[in-house]
């Protein structure tokens, strides 16, 4: 799972929580894979991002080093942030782990890069 | 689908197993068929060309529809409940990232997050009742109404499905429309079995937009075209009572208009058609 798949979730769908965002991250195995540095969709993306939520992650996974703490005002021309982004949202990969939802506690286990989001009977 | 409906013989995760899943890797038919319905619904979507958008995909499988996200240049984010379909993703390398989820749970995105929403060969599934205390409707809306929320407005969402009769296709457009979406139903190839294919188009919101053509179809697509419309004034005596009077204007009319249909040729209907000469003429 890479942080901007984890940007967009939330634990909402557990009865009773009404934001359930943003869901901790608690990393057993984290990889970082090389993808294709596509500046266009990144600044599509960016303004419809938490950016304290991807902040969070990243310190979640030890990988927040270099990531600036709030979005560049003109980030679209900014590529050193846009890099940044890049790498923090599309190249860091959560392979084994939980999320862990901030409002009931219940974890969400990932394995094998994919976050199990099934819920049980008493919580649907 | 050799042997009838694939819902009816075991729930979703647990029908595509291993063996099923593999079919999805192995079976270049089943791969065309998939790679087709998917370019059909990624076109119905109607996404601004040269921008990458983010698409969410349900019921993804093993990311064979991901895939022609990806040729794209799209960016999508897959759900599925199957383990075994999603690991064969995981193999095949795909893209897109994969979530394990149900349907029926409702979709676990933030609001207003995806431009664009496909689904293929999917939906049918969530009118199954699987266990005791699922509730189809009860489950249709809880998908759709999550599904509303997470999509930008004005966003699309397209489902290929195959809906086992009406009944069942009503109630799923009726929950999508009591969640919000507007839209309705593409079919391409009506008149044909085989090729016969159905989309449901919804849109989330946003301005009022025009339901797209189904291909092999002249016009919109009238669900209504097989029932007989109904109009409160009688039917104009003169029709009921056949031809028109021989050698009058609308006589000469009607004659034309038939050798018109017989594909021949025909002088164009003029102000001066069935006027009667000058008599010094």
């Amino acid at each position: 799972m890479k942080l901007i798949t984890h940007n967009m979730l939330t634990s909402n769908i557990i009865k009773g929580v009404t934001k359930g965002y943003p869901l901790g991250i608690i990393p057993r195995k984290v990889e970082v894979k090389d993808v294709d540095y596509n500046p266009e969709f990144l600044a599509r993306m960016i303004p419809n991002m938490d950016w304290s939520a991807v902040c969070k992650a990243a310190k979640d996974v030890g990988h927040d080093e270099g990531l600036p703490k709030e979005i560049a005002p003109n980030f679209t021309e900014n590529d050193e942030f846009l890099k940044a982004a890049h790498h923090v949202l599309l190249e860091i990969d959560v392979v084994e782990g939980d999320l862990v939802c901030p409002e009931t506690g219940r974890k969400f286990p990932v394995s094998n890069g994919v976050p199990n989001m099934l819920l049980k009977e008493e919580e649907a | 689908m050799a042997s009838g409906r694939p819902e009816k013989q075991a729930p979703p995760e647990i029908f595509y197993n291993e063996d099923e899943a593999r079919k999805y890797t192995s079976n270049s038919r089943m791969i065309e068929v998939q790679s087709q319905l998917s370019e059909r619904a990624i076109e119905l979507l109607t996404l601004p060309e040269d921008t990458p958008s983010f698409i969410l995909d349900v019921g993804c499988g093993s990311g064979l529809s991901g895939e022609c996200l990806t040729d794209q240049g799209h960016y999508w984010i897959g759900i599925d409940i199957s383990p075994h379909m999603l690991g064969v993703a995981q193999e095949r390398d795909v893209e897109g990232d994969l979530i394990q989820g149900d349907m029926g749970d409702g979709m676990p995105f933030r609001p207003g997050t995806f431009d664009g929403v496909i689904s293929i060969s999917a939906l049918q599934w969530l009118c199954n009742a699987d266990k005791t205390y699922h509730h189809p409707p009860r489950r249709l809306y809880k998908f759709f109404s999550t599904l509303y929320a997470c999509m930008k407005r004005g966003a699309r969402a397209v489902f290929q499905l195959y809906p086992e009769n009406s009944s069942q296709l009503e109630l799923i457009t009726q929950q999508s429309m009591k969640a919000g979406f507007t839209g309705g139903l593409v079919v391409d190839y009506p008149n044909s079995t085989k090729a016969k294919k159905m989309f449901l188009c919804l849109f989330a919101g946003g301005t009022t937009q025009a339901l797209p053509k189904g291909l092999g179809t002249e016009g919109a697509i009238d669900m209504r075209k097989n029932e007989i419309t109904y109009s409160d004034k009688r039917e104009r005596i003169k029709n009921a009572r056949g031809k028109s009077l021989k050698k009058s204007r609308d006589w000469i009319l009607e004659k034309k208009e038939r050798r018109r249909r017989q594909g021949k040729e025909v002088r164009p209907n003029t102000k001066y058609t069935g006027r009667k000469r000058k008599a010094v003429f």
